[in-house]
């Protein structure tokens, strides 16, 4: 863990903020004047993971940079959403780029900076699992082997949400999208496809690379503070939860974050230079069938005597996760 | 006209012009839920508001909501039975909280850096006689005191604290820490005649022009069984064996010692008679300990001196040197059964400790006054049948605890204060209660109970130091922390950082949160993820 975790105070780092803490060890959302850098009125879901998960990340990276940030967007509902002409939410100098240039136009961004002798100015890219993992893949993996000097964020929520649930490469196995529908014995979206890339990012051997989610704040937080403390090309991969294309509840958002990192299905670690350097670990392990459940993309893993043989394959995959990256503390393992 | 850039028409417009709150169909609300310690305690305290202060190092802010309700922390921090605890939400999730611990460190923390109350109000000119100085009548002064009455309080015996002195032996309560917190409320302007035993109490409150009386003589004479003794052991009982501790002669109890009853002060004779010397001192209890009326932590101290328990026995005779026991058996109902078989167990006293009964000699010729089962009949505002004379503690119906002569004493002394102007007082509208389900535990970090330091065995069987110690400032700190705040807002920010719509506006420093409307979709995530369950969400009116 990249951050101090602050004991036995009454509810420890986990929440937002802590009366008791001193203001240098309080988050940057619990500040009365965080930017809000992805501001109020935006047309977001209501519950919308991505939006919250872009506040967090883009607001700890203002901060962090002393509000000398620019950020390019990709097209997607981050995009859609926060800036439909002429209204924008955002308080940030933000471009849009296209669906898969995002990773380019912010290396452009930054060539421009340093042209300038801007050098106070930093520059972050964002996008979707769609614009990041499939349509600007080409894009991102060149930024990643030029070694550009720019923060790319990806806001995983495991689909093409803004075009109406389609499949993309970042959606799980076993998922239903309008694209891989459950139909007689295939149960969802295959097994064995798809991609990950965070490890794809890692296998560049870039200065740092990491994952996190909208559940766990102070973990994203310093991670994207620590990605700030680096020069050249850096990835966060958050996971953000879409009631719309998941199926669960507006209100179950950070709950449904929660339960894809305890139960192993979502590593949350980082990495430099293509090595892991720390593990976010799980708290209480639970079976992945607690995360499934609540979420009618996966509906189908449980009507008329369900498939529990998928139910087992995803959990053997949670469970390789969690040796992998040794997501269990010894004492909670034994 | 402003020049444009190339292809662009309009101004760059923020998105605080689209009001999404009229996407809502559901609205979230802040709440204040009644934290279940807060609703579990008989004197009324309003704990989780001190341990508030208490978490934050606030020690002195904390003594002062403490001591609005109860005025003697330092006592009912070491002798309250703590049903606070039993309540406690941290229960589900690890252990409760140490509230009477925390209780303790407040009164002590008090009494070493010498806080006092504030001064009472200014005086009402109304005079009220309390007749007693135990728990509740000490309870009723004070509170009457800081309202600005004159207050008066006749005890017939030689010391104030009643059963505080004479019921709770001093292992269990220093009487140094007793007496001082008796002195403080003196200091408030309360009149203690000692040795002053009312008999007349229509008399003594139109000679002495009392404008009220509070009745809180207790309940100390102590219940008989009849025991065929044959050539008359030495047969005492339990109250006046304790109440004998307290003065220069200590009781003559031999070297093994018998007590009958399984109640709590069954448990203070038999731990003092170990203390006194006895080799044996065993209790007799006619039930089984699960059945027993005496709270488990004593008994699990007084196992651990040494104090020997005969379940399921009655005593049928008392001899000289020996008593014959009979055994008993529960019924499906659980009552407990003769079998009879005997059984002869040496002893050279009996103590009984079988419950008290209250002394009703006070109470014939109080015109209106009306007596029900044994004890002194009050409306729920403490008011006895005859205008103007209240009574509380042991003295009425309820659990006989120091913890409810206390609550007992505040309530009267609310409705006393209201009907000396000629009011009823009503208490204030109770929230919902905040219970386990409400919260989100997930977010408290996992703190085990902390432990207050015990005294070595070997002085707990030889000498009446007191028992259990005190936490010093870092444990006590430490404690209070591991409180959840349950249904009321402590300001985590949670609700401020988790709304994806920035529609939560953190007020500052003490004044929590509010929502805007304006933009709050009604998602819900401010509400599940409220630790403390402080939100809820109400459906729009549409």
């Amino acid at each position: 863990m990249t951050y101090q975790p602050i004991r036995f105070y009454q509810t420890g780092t986990f929440t937002v903020g802590n009366r008791l803490l001193n203001e240098e060890q309080r988050s940057v959302q619990a500040n009365m004047r965080r930017t809000n850098s992805l501001n109020s009125g935006h047309r977001a879901c209501q519950g919308c993971g991505e939006a919250l998960g872009a506040r967090y990340a883009i607001d700890a990276a203002m901060e962090a940079t002393h509000r000398q940030l620019v950020a390019a967007n990709a097209t997607g509902c981050l995009e859609v959403f926060s800036t439909p002409y002429p209204e924008t939410s955002w308080q940030i100098p933000w471009i849009h780029s296209l669906f898969g240039n995002a990773a380019a136009v912010a290396t452009g961004i930054a060539a421009a900076m340093r042209v300038k002798g801007r050098h106070d100015v930093r520059v972050v890219a964002q996008g979707g699992d769609g614009g990041t993992t499939d349509i600007g893949f080409g894009c991102l993996s060149g930024m990643f082997e030029r070694n550009d000097d720019v923060l790319y964020i990806c806001y995983d929520n495991e689909a093409y949400m803004n075009t109406g649930v389609q499949r993309s490469s970042a959606t799980p196995p076993a998922a239903r999208t309008n694209t891989t529908m459950p139909v007689g014995d295939t149960a969802g979206n295959a097994f064995g496809q798809g991609k990950n890339v965070p490890r794809i990012a890692m296998a560049h051997e870039i200065p740092y690379v990491a994952t996190a989610t909208v559940a766990e704040l102070r973990d994203l937080e310093a991670k994207v503070r620590r990605a700030m403390e680096f020069h050249g090309a850096r990835y966060i991969h958050i996971l953000v939860p879409c009631p719309l294309g998941w199926g669960h509840g507006s209100a179950e958002t950070i709950r449904m974050a929660r339960l894809a990192k305890e139960t192993g299905l979502f590593p949350v670690f980082e990495a430099e230079h293509g090595e892991v350097t720390s593990v976010s670990k799980i708290k209480r392990r639970m079976p992945v069938e607690e995360y499934l459940r609540p979420q009618t993309r996966f509906a189908h893993l449980f009507k008329d005597g369900g498939r529990p043989d998928v139910v087992a394959r995803l959990q053997s995959m949670a469970d390789r996760n969690i040796s992998r990256y040794g997501l269990l503390d010894e004492e909670a393992s034994s | 006209m402003k020049r444009k850039p190339f292809a662009i028409t309009l101004d760059p417009g923020s998105s605080l012009a689209n009001h999404t709150g009229s996407w809502r169909t559901v609205r979230p609300e802040y709440v204040d839920r009644l934290p279940p310690c807060n609703h579990a305690c008989p004197a009324g305290e309003n704990i989780q508001g001190w341990l508030f202060h208490a978490e934050a190092g606030e020690y002195e802010q904390a003594w002062r909501v403490l001591t609005r309700d109860n005025p003697m922390p330092a006592v009912m921090g070491r002798v309250c039975y703590h049903p606070c605890e039993t309540a406690c939400n941290r229960g589900a999730l690890d252990s409760c909280v140490g509230v009477n611990a925390i209780e303790r460190f407040l009164g002590d923390e008090a009494l070493r850096r010498g806080w006092k109350f504030e001064p009472p109000l200014s005086p009402t000119g109304k005079r009220v006689l309390v007749i007693g100085a135990g728990p509740s009548g000490l309870s009723a002064a004070y509170h009457l005191a800081r309202l600005g009455h004159s207050v008066s309080i006749h005890e017939a015996g030689p010391l104030a604290g009643g059963m505080k002195r004479f019921g709770i032996p001093k292992y269990r309560l220093p009487r140094k820490v007793l007496d001082a917190e008796i002195q403080r409320i003196d200091d408030l302007g309360v009149k203690l005649q000692l040795h002053t035993k009312v008999t007349n109490v229509v008399e003594t409150m139109r000679k002495g022009h009392f404008d009220a009386v509070f009745l809180a003589v207790g309940a100390h004479i102590a219940k008989r069984a009849y025991l065929p003794a044959g050539s008359a052991g030495k047969m005492l009982d339990a109250v006046s064996v304790l109440r004998s501790m307290e003065g220069g002669e200590k009781p003559l109890l031999g070297r093994r010692v018998v007590v009958y009853g399984g109640g709590n002060t069954a448990l203070d004779v038999a731990r003092t008679a170990k203390r006194l010397g006895a080799d044996e001192s065993i209790i007799v209890y006619r039930r089984t300990r699960e059945k027993m009326p005496a709270h488990e932590s004593e008994l699990e101290e007084a196992l651990q001196e040494g104090v020997l328990v005969k379940w399921l026995s009655t005593i049928k005779q008392a001899g000289e040197s020996s008593i014959t026991v009979e055994k008993m058996q529960l019924d499906e109902k659980g009552m407990a059964q003769p079998t009879g078989e005997f059984e002869t167990l040496e002893a050279d006293s009996v103590v009984l400790a079988l419950g008290q009964d209250v002394d009703l000699s006070l109470l014939n010729g109080i015109p209106g006054l009306e007596i029900e089962d044994g004890v002194a009949k009050v409306g729920p505002d403490m008011m006895t049948g005859h205008p103007g004379i209240f009574a509380g503690g042991d003295m009425v119906q309820g659990q006989r605890t120091v913890t409810v002569g206390i609550g007992h004493g505040k309530l009267a002394a609310r409705n006393i204060d209201a009907w000396l102007s000629g009011k009823t007082w009503e208490h204030p509208a109770r929230h919902e209660l905040a219970t386990f389900a409400k919260l989100n535990t997930w977010y408290y970090s996992d703190a085990p109970k902390s432990q207050q330091p015990v005294l070595d065995m070997i002085r707990r069987q030889s000498t009446f130091e007191e028992v259990v110690g005190s936490f010093d400032q870092e444990t006590a700190q430490f404690e209070a922390r591991r409180c959840l705040s349950c249904g009321n807002c402590f300001e985590c920010d949670n609700c401020y950082g988790v709304c994806p719509d920035n529609a939560v506006i953190k007020l500052g420093p003490g004044r929590r949160y509010e929502f805007n409307y304006d933009y709050c979709k009604g998602c819900g995530l401010c509400v599940s993820e409220c630790p403390c369950g402080a939100i809820r969400t109400v459906p729009e009116e549409i």
